[in-house]
C-alpha cells in the first residue's frame, strides 16, 4: 500500500479564483486545509470561515507584565532594597516611575506578540511538505493554492481532487508527507 | 479600487440623492504591474551583480566612518576631555548629535506604524527602506550618550543590573527614562522590521534555492523562520503587524517627548518649557522625512523604481515636511510669546540671545532651513522637480541639526550668573566624531539596499488592483 499523501495541492491563478474556491472549501465542510498566498488577500480569511486571531490575548498579558514589572522594579529598587533620599523627593511614586513601566509595558508587548504569532502559527518550522512541493516558489511570487490535508475527516483522495478540479483549481497534485 | 461601489449597497438612501463625487484613488503601483514584476524587481537587485557605485559608495562610506572609530577610539584612550564641552557648555555636540539622529529615525516609525493605522497605502513602498533608516539612526545616536559617559566599559551602569556598589539607578531622573526610551526603541524598531522581513526572506529563500545557491537560501530560510504563505498564517501575522503598529505609535510620541524632557524638567531658561515634548515630535518627523527623501530619491533613480516611488508618493511625503515643518515653525513662534508673555527676564534673555547674541548665526540657519524651506512645498512645480526635493530635503537636515544645537547650547553658554557665561566651539576630535557616524549610516544603509529586499514585496502586492478578491465583481456590490 503506498504512503499516504500528505494532501493534495491545487493552482489558482488569481486571487479572486482562490478567494471564491476557499468559499467553497469551507462550505464543504473541510477543517484541516489552508491557502497559500503570497500576500495577504484581503477577505480570505472570512471565506475560510477563520475566527478571529487570539494573538492580541497574549500581547496584553505581555503588556500588563510590562507595566507591573516596571512599577515593581522602581519601588523595590528605590524604596526597599536601597531606599536613597534624592532632591528631597519621595522614595516611590507612580509618578516617576511612569515614563519606564510605560516603556517597559511597550516592550513587553511587542515581545509577547511576536514570539505569541510564531507560537500560534507553529513556526519556526523549516520542514513542511508543502514547502517541498516544486512550484511552492510560485506561491511565495504571483500564484495562489490550496491546500486540503489528508487527517481532514471529509479527506478522500479522488473525490477531494476530483472537488478541487472542480471549483477551479489546476494541476491537482499529491504532496508527499 | 473597488471600494467606492462595495459600500454603494449598505449607503443611506440620501447619498443616492445627493450623488457624492466619487474621488480617484491614487494609483500606487503604476503601469499596472503584474505580481511577478514585483518580485523580480526587487529580489533582482540583490540577486544581480554588485553594481560599481556599490562598491564606490561602499568604500566611501566606510573611509568615512574611520572617522567616527577614530574619534571614538582618541577618546577611549584619553578621556572626555578631548571633546570641547567645558563648563558651562556641559552638553554640546554630544547631545546635540544624539538629538539629531534619533529624530532623523522617528519618520520611519511614522511610516510604519502611525500611516499604517490610518491605512495610508502609499506608505508600503518606503515602510521598509525607512524602517531601516530608524534603526541605523538609532544606532548612530546611541554612540554619544554611551561614549559621552566617559569609561564606556560602565555604560551598563545605565541599566538596573546588580552591581558591586549595591547602589539602584535613580529612576526620578529623565536621563534614565531615556535610556528605557531609546533602547525600547531600538529593540521594537529591530523587531517590527524583522516581522515586515519574513514574508519577503521567504520569497528570496525559494529563490536561491531554485537558483542553486544554498548557502544564501540557508542564510535567508533560517531568518524566515520557515515561512510557508499560508493563510492561516497570515491571519496572526497581519493582526501581530497591526498591534505592533499600535505600540509603535504610542512609542514614537514618547520617545522623543521623554528625549525632551531631558531639557524640559531641568530649570534652565529656554529648556524649562511645556512645549517641548509636542515640539520635538513634530521636528523628529520633519527631519525625519527630511532624511526620507534625501535617501529615497537618490534610491529611485539608481534601481529605475519609478513605478513604486511614484509622483503620488513624493508628494505625500512634501505635504508631511511641509506641515511638521510648519509646526516646528510655529512652536518657535510660539516659544518667543511665551518668553515675553511669562515675563520671566531669564526666559526673555534666553530667547533674545539666542535670535541676536553670539550664537544668531546658528539660529537664523536654522529658521531659515526649517522655516522657510518647506514652505517652497506649497508648489506642485516644486514637488514634481525631484532634483528641487531632494535639496530641498538637504536644507531640513541641516536646519533640524541647527535646531539642536541652538536650543542646547546658546541656553547653556549664558549662565545665570554673567561670570560663568562662555562660548562653546567644538574640538576637532567631536567634528571628525559627528562626521565620521555619517559614514557609519550610510555603510548600514548600503549593505540594507544590497542584501535585503528595500521594498515589502508581500504589502506592495497586497495593494495592486489585481490583488483585490472583489475586482471584477465591484460594480455590482457585490461582496
Amino acid at each position: 500500500m503506498a504512503v499516504q499523501p500528505y494532501g493534495v495541492i491545487a493552482t489558482f491563478n488569481t486571487a479572486p479564483e482562490l478567494y471564491h474556491a476557499a468559499e467553497q472549501v469551507r462550505d464543504a465542510g473541510y477543517r484541516h486545509w489552508d491557502c497559500i498566498t503570497p500576500f495577504p488577500v484581503h477577505g480570505l480569511d472570512k471565506a475560510m470561515g477563520l475566527k478571529r486571531s487570539i494573538v492580541p490575548r497574549i500581547s496584553l498579558a505581555g503588556g500588563i507584565t510590562g507595566f507591573i514589572t516596571g512599577m515593581t522594579m522602581i519601588w523595590w529598587t528605590g524604596a526597599v532594597d536601597y531606599p536613597l533620599i534624592v532632591g528631597g523627593k519621595p522614595l516611590f511614586s507612580p509618578m516617576f516611575a511612569f515614563p519606564v513601566s510605560y516603556e517597559l509595558t511597550i516592550l513587553f508587548t511587542a515581545f509577547a506578540t511576536i514570539i505569541g504569532m510564531f507560537l500560534v502559527n507553529g513556526l519556526p518550522r523549516h520542514y513542511h511538505p508543502v514547502l517541498k512541493y516544486d512550484h511552492i516558489v510560485r506561491g511565495m511570487d504571483d500564484t495562489f493554492f490550496i491546500v486540503i490535508e489528508a487527517r481532514d475527516p471529509r479527506f478522500n483522495l479522488a473525490n477531494t481532487k476530483a472537488m478541487l478540479e472542480k471549483i477551479g483549481g489546476a494541476a491537482v497534485t499529491e504532496l508527499e508527507p | 479600487m473597488a471600494h467606492a461601489s462595495d459600500h454603494a449597497a449598505d449607503a443611506p438612501a440620501i447619498l443616492s440623492e445627493v450623488k457624492p463625487a466619487v474621488l480617484p484613488r491614487a494609483t500606487l503601483v503604476e503601469n499596472n504591474r503584474s505580481f511577478n514584476w514585483i518580485t523580480e524587481k526587487i529580489c533582482g537587485i540583490i540577486e544581480g551583480k554588485t553594481p560599481t557605485w556599490w562598491w564606490v559608495c561602499f568604500i566611501l562610506a566606510c573611509f568615512v566612518a574611520s572617522f567616527t572609530v577614530a574619534g571614538i577610539t582618541y577618546l577611549v584612550i584619553t578621556g572626555v576631555g578631548v571633546w570641547g564641552h567645558a563648563n558651562p557648555v556641559n552638553w554640546a555636540w554630544d547631545i546635540v548629535n544624539f538629538v539629531f539622529w534619533i529624530g532623523i529615525g522617528h519618520a520611519g516609525t511614522l511610516i510604519s506604524a502611525i500611516l499604517c493605522l490610518l491605512r495610508q497605502k502609499w506608505r508600503t513602498s518606503i515602510n521598509r527602506a525607512a524602517e531601516a533608516m530608524t534603526i541605523f539612526a538609532v544606532v548612530c545616536a546611541a554612540i554619544f550618550p554611551v561614549f559621552h559617559v566617559g569609561r564606556v566599559w560602565y555604560a551598563w551602569y545605565l541599566f538596573p543590573i546588580p552591581n558591586s556598589n549595591v547602589i539602584w539607578q535613580n529612576f526620578r531622573s529623565p536621563l534614565e527614562w531615556d535610556v528605557f526610551a531609546v533602547s525600547t526603541y531600538g529593540t521594537v524598531s529591530v523587531l517590527f522590521w524583522y516581522i515586515g522581513l519574513i514574508p519577503d526572506l521567504a520569497v528570496l529563500r525559494d529563490r536561491f534555492f531554485n537558483a542553486g545557491n544554498k548557502i544564501r537560501s540557508f542564510l535567508y530560510g533560517l531568518f524566515a523562520m520557515g515561512w510557508r504563505g499560508s493563510n492561516r498564517h497570515w491571519s496572526n501575522y497581519e493582526m501581530a503587524y497591526l498591534i505592533l503598529a499600535g505600540i509603535s505609535t504610542p512609542l514614537v510620541l514618547s520617545v522623543h517627548t521623554i528625549v525632551s524632557f531631558d531639557f524640559a524638567v531641568s530649570l534652565i531658561p529656554g529648556w524649562h518649557t511645556t512645549i517641548f515634548p509636542p515640539y520635538f515630535v513634530a521636528g523628529a518627523i520633519f527631519s525625519g522625512f527630511g532624511m526620507v527623501l534625501t535617501l529615497m530619491l537618490p534610491l529611485r533613480a539608481v534601481y529605475g523604481l519609478q513605478d513604486l516611488i511614484t509622483q503620488y508618493h513624493i508628494d505625500c511625503m512634501c505635504k508631511i515636511t511641509l506641515a511638521t515643518g510648519t509646526i516646528v515653525g510655529y512652536a518657535y513662534g510660539i516659544e518667543f510669546f511665551i518668553a515675553w508673555y511669562g515675563a520671566n527676564p531669564y526666559e526673555g534673555f534666553a530667547f533674545i540671545n539666542r535670535a541676536f547674541g553670539h550664537y544668531a548665526w546658528a539660529y537664523w540657519i536654522m529658521i531659515g532651513c526649517n522655516v522657510i524651506t518647506p514652505q517652497f512645498f506649497w508648489f506642485k512645480a516644486v514637488r514634481n522637480n525631484t532634483a528641487l526635493v531632494w535639496i530641498l530635503s538637504i536644507f531640513v537636515n541641516v536646519g533640524m541639526w541647527f535646531e539642536r544645537f541652538v536650543i542646547i547650547v546658546t541656553s547653556l553658554a549664558r549662565d545665570f550668573l554673567p561670570s560663568s557665561w562662555g562660548y562653546y566651539s567644538p574640538s576637532i576630535v567631536e567634528i571628525f566624531t559627528f562626521f565620521g557616524t555619517f559614514g557609519v549610516f550610510s555603510v548600514l544603509f548600503l549593505l540594507f539596499i544590497r542584501f535585503l529586499p528595500i521594498m515589502p514585496m508581500a504589502e506592495l502586492k497586497a495593494v495592486t488592483p489585481q490583488a483585490d478578491v472583489h475586482g471584477g465583481h465591484g460594480a455590482e456590490g457585490k461582496h
